[in-house]
């Protein structure tokens, strides 16, 4: 196990102790050391999470959602666990969920996964440019989506395409982003997986890191200026939580007790940074809620029920105004940051084998077994079925088009939607590229 | 018509638009109870109650990320950033988000904000109190920017960008706000008064952007300018005696490129004229522009007199500040070319 690293080149031999006129010691002749955080695991490494102290499953009380924030500060350094390992749901976060419910849940789980690995093989195809897989963090995204009204909007992230498929978006309108051919409703604008979809109340996302965050809050805002019952969830990594965004969302959320839920996603992992980096290790990710008065909640990211059960009180408490709550989905993230990126460089390569949280597919489906509402047959059945849900789509998709065939959209069309209006200099740009491609042989 | 100062008229834009539309609302670093520091927004929480005008935390990038999202909720937030030297903290928002919701979601979201803000020198505001950053704005495509130059303008133009429904950045030139400022600060303070633009109607009308105003007709050389360096233009063109033609752009972003080409082809010289640093400033853009459109009626190299490159230096604000003399130089200098 690696230790983080303090630079002490030059260490004092002692310590002189002195006492200026009067008044209390002080030491001098101490170097100062700076201290740099690192990853406890990095390739070649045993990891070993035992550091992690978790809380038992079913020990966290579950506070009655007009709780004072005050009151609720152990919440931010527990965790709400519910599933255990046999998939027993234990303890007074409970959620009474149906079982068709929590089937939708586990075929959206289901789906999202398989859409990530096809579209991950695109990329590698060459389909597309790029992609981004949220394996080992569905439970969370797909979790609150469940907790939600379809009409509250949603503040995403790239890792959180599980909302969109909860809600049913159509994931041939998903690839048509990712190919950027003809169906694509972005035109061929936006990075993949970049999305946006208004009407699944899906914002549209930017690729500047935790800059949804306060545009949540707005949101949140105007919907209780407007006397409107939706709310807003907004989402961020816990590597961005370190932008000043974060701390201007959690002020606002809390000085106007926005309707709004604040959702940090700690995967542990910005690209090749460890949550160490972003201040995880000083304090948890939650507790950053306490200063603001806002109730910080942690959340075992990979148990869809806990993560249900404090969606669902984090939302009931904002409908009925008692303002926001963070919530850090406490996560791994088991795939590569993108397909940019080769994690064996970075970390070590069993690390996830060995996360304690297990994955959420698995616990579902477990739980759903232990309460005789599931068997692998059927398991393995529905996981069949999605594959060819998402085969039949990417077919589709791809005789629509794909990365590097197009563009499939007028070039004219890229001088649109700067304003709504076009003015003379995007005019006389657009002929200007017109004429241009007209003289193409 | 009532007679108003900046300051009035501007407040009675927003006073007229939170009458006329439940989705505007107004917010900012003392703007509520207080009125604003340059008590722009004076009364209107009163008026209109602390849900539609409020105070908010000193936190640029926040108001901004926060009226982004409102906007995209349907609201028309107008937020007063109080200072334009402190916009800075808000540039990821503007920059990256607000300018390009409409584009990157293909239409299906869009952030018709305003974002109003004092702006400018001639108050011994030193570097942090006196800047003039709207070419960092005008850069980025998706963001309109706005600059008035007296309070009939002030007024129409922030009704009309309110009722935008893009992001508009709305510079208010604050030492215009009491009264017109030609430059000669030895001399006693204006008010608008008198002015035949400070008499201004007290209801909703809407001055579209993208429209130029020829504040002095002439044939001899155009002069573009915008904010307080109109003024500034006209007293030059005064005291040199040449027969400018003015142009007030009054919008920077959209441009009235029209009005600007039909005088420069029509008197031949172009000055042009602004309070902000020079390397990079919007005058480059209007210089090139001019360039290329009309280059075979130039009879002129093409000039710029504007700010020092420099940060506003407080205790040398006269020498900084382009004032009538280096107009007047420069008026002078494009003649004899």
């Amino acid at each position: 196990m690696r230790r983080n690293v303090d630079v002490d080149a030059d260490a004092p031999s002692e310590l002189v102790s002195t006492r200026p006129e009067g008044n209390s010691p002080v030491t001098q002749g101490s170097a100062l050391r700076l201290h740099i955080p690192e990853a406890r695991f990095r390739p070649g490494d045993k990891p070993d999470f035992g550091y992690l102290n978790l809380p038992k499953v079913g020990d966290t009380p579950c506070p009655p959602i007009d709780a004072a924030a005050a009151s609720l500060r152990d919440l931010a350094y527990g965790m709400v666990r519910v599933l255990d390992d046999d998939g027993t749901a234990r303890g007074p976060w409970a959620p009474k969920l149906d079982p068709e419910t929590l089937l939708k849940a586990l075929r959206a789980m289901l789906l999202t996964r398989a859409f990530d690995d096809r579209m991950f093989q695109a990329q590698r195809q060459g389909k597309t440019p790029f992609y981004m897989k949220c394996t080992g963090e569905e439970a969370a995204a797909i979790g609150q989506a469940f907790a939600l009204n379809r009409d509250d909007m949603c503040f995403a992230t790239y890792r959180q395409q599980g909302i969109l498929i909860a809600r049913d978006w159509p994931i041939l309108d998903m690839m048509a982003q990712i190919y950027a051919n003809s169906l694509d409703r972005l035109k061929g604008r936006q990075m993949p997986v970049l999305y946006s979809a208004r009407d699944a109340g899906y914002f549209t996302q930017s690729g500047n890191l935790g800059t949804q965050l306060p545009q949540a809050v707005g949101w949140a805002m105007a919907s209780a200026y407007k006397r409107d019952t939706k709310i807003a969830s907004g989402w961020i990594g816990e590597g961005a939580s370190a932008e000043g965004d974060f701390h201007h969302a959690l002020t606002f959320a809390s000085v106007y007790r926005a309707p709004v839920i604040l959702n940090l996603v700690n995967n542990q992992w910005a690209i090749s940074s460890a949550q160490s980096v972003a201040g995880g290790d000083e304090a948890t990710f939650a507790s950053r809620a306490i200063g603001y008065g806002i109730p910080g909640v942690r959340v075992d990211g990979n148990d869809l029920l806990a993560v249900y059960a404090v969606s669902r009180w984090a939302a009931e408490r904002a409908r009925s105004n008692h303002g926001p709550t963070l919530i850090e989905h406490f996560t791994y993230r088991a795939a590569a940051h993108s397909t940019s990126d080769d994690p064996s460089r970075y970390r070590s390569g069993d690390e996830y084998e060995r996360w304690p949280l297990g994955d959420p597919i698995a616990r579902l489906k477990t739980h759903l077994i232990a309460q005789d509402q599931w068997d692998e047959a059927r398991h393995a059945a529905l996981a069949s079925e999605v594959e060819g849900q998402v085969d039949d789509a990417n077919k589709q998709a791809q005789r629509l088009g794909v990365h590097g065939g197009g563009p499939y959209h007028d070039p004219a069309t890229m001088f649109e939607d700067v304003f709504k209006e076009m003015p003379w200099n995007l005019r006389e740009q657009q002929a200007e590229l017109a004429a241009l491609m007209s003289r193409k042989p | 018509m009532t007679a108003m100062n900046m300051v009035q008229a501007l407040n009675s834009a927003m006073d007229v638009m939170l009458a006329r539309d439940a989705n505007v609302l107004v917010f900012g670093e003392d703007v509520g109870f207080f009125g604003g520091v340059f008590r722009v927004t004076d009364g209107l929480q009163q008026r209109y109650g602390e849900t539609r005008v409020f105070d908010a935390p000193i936190s640029e990038g926040g108001q901004i990320g926060v009226a982004i999202g409102m906007g995209a909720y349907g609201l028309r937030p107008v937020v007063e950033c109080q200072f334009a030297d402190y916009i800075y903290p808000a540039f990821d928002q503007l920059v990256s988000e607000a300018a390009r919701l409409r584009y990157r979601s293909g239409g299906e979201f869009n952030a018709p904000i305003t974002v109003r803000s004092p702006y400018g020198g001639g108050i011994f505001g030193g570097q942090t109190h006196s800047q003039s950053p709207e070419g960092l704005f005008s850069h980025v495509c998706g963001l309109k920017t706005v600059i008035p130059s007296n309070p009939y303008d002030a007024k129409g133009l922030l009704i009309a960008a309110i009722e935008d429904d893009d992001p508009v950045l709305f510079f208010e030139p604050k030492r215009l706000y009491a009264g017109p400022f030609d430059g000669h600060y030895e001399r006693p303070a204006q008010t608008w008064a008198k002015h035949p633009l400070g008499e201004v109607p007290s209801g909703h009308y809407a001055i579209p952007l993208g429209c130029a105003a020829t504040v002095r007709a002439g044939e001899a050389l155009t002069i573009l300018a915008y904010g307080t360096m109109v003024h500034v233009a006209l007293a030059a063109a005064a005291e040199t005696g040449v027969d400018a033609e003015i142009l007030d752009l009054r919008t920077i972003v959209p441009l009235d490129i029209e009005a600007i080409t039909a005088s420069v082809e029509k008197t031949g010289r172009c000055l042009i004229v602004h309070e902000a640093t020079r390397t990079s400033g919007f005058g480059a853009e209007l210089s090139a522009l001019v360039q290329e459109r009309c280059f075979y009626h130039l009879e002129a190299p093409i000039l710029r007199v504007t700010g020092w490159d420099t940060p506003y230096p407080r205790e040398f604000e006269w020498e900084y500040f382009p004032g009538p003399l280096r107009v007047g130089a420069a008026i002078r200098k494009i003649m004899a070319a």
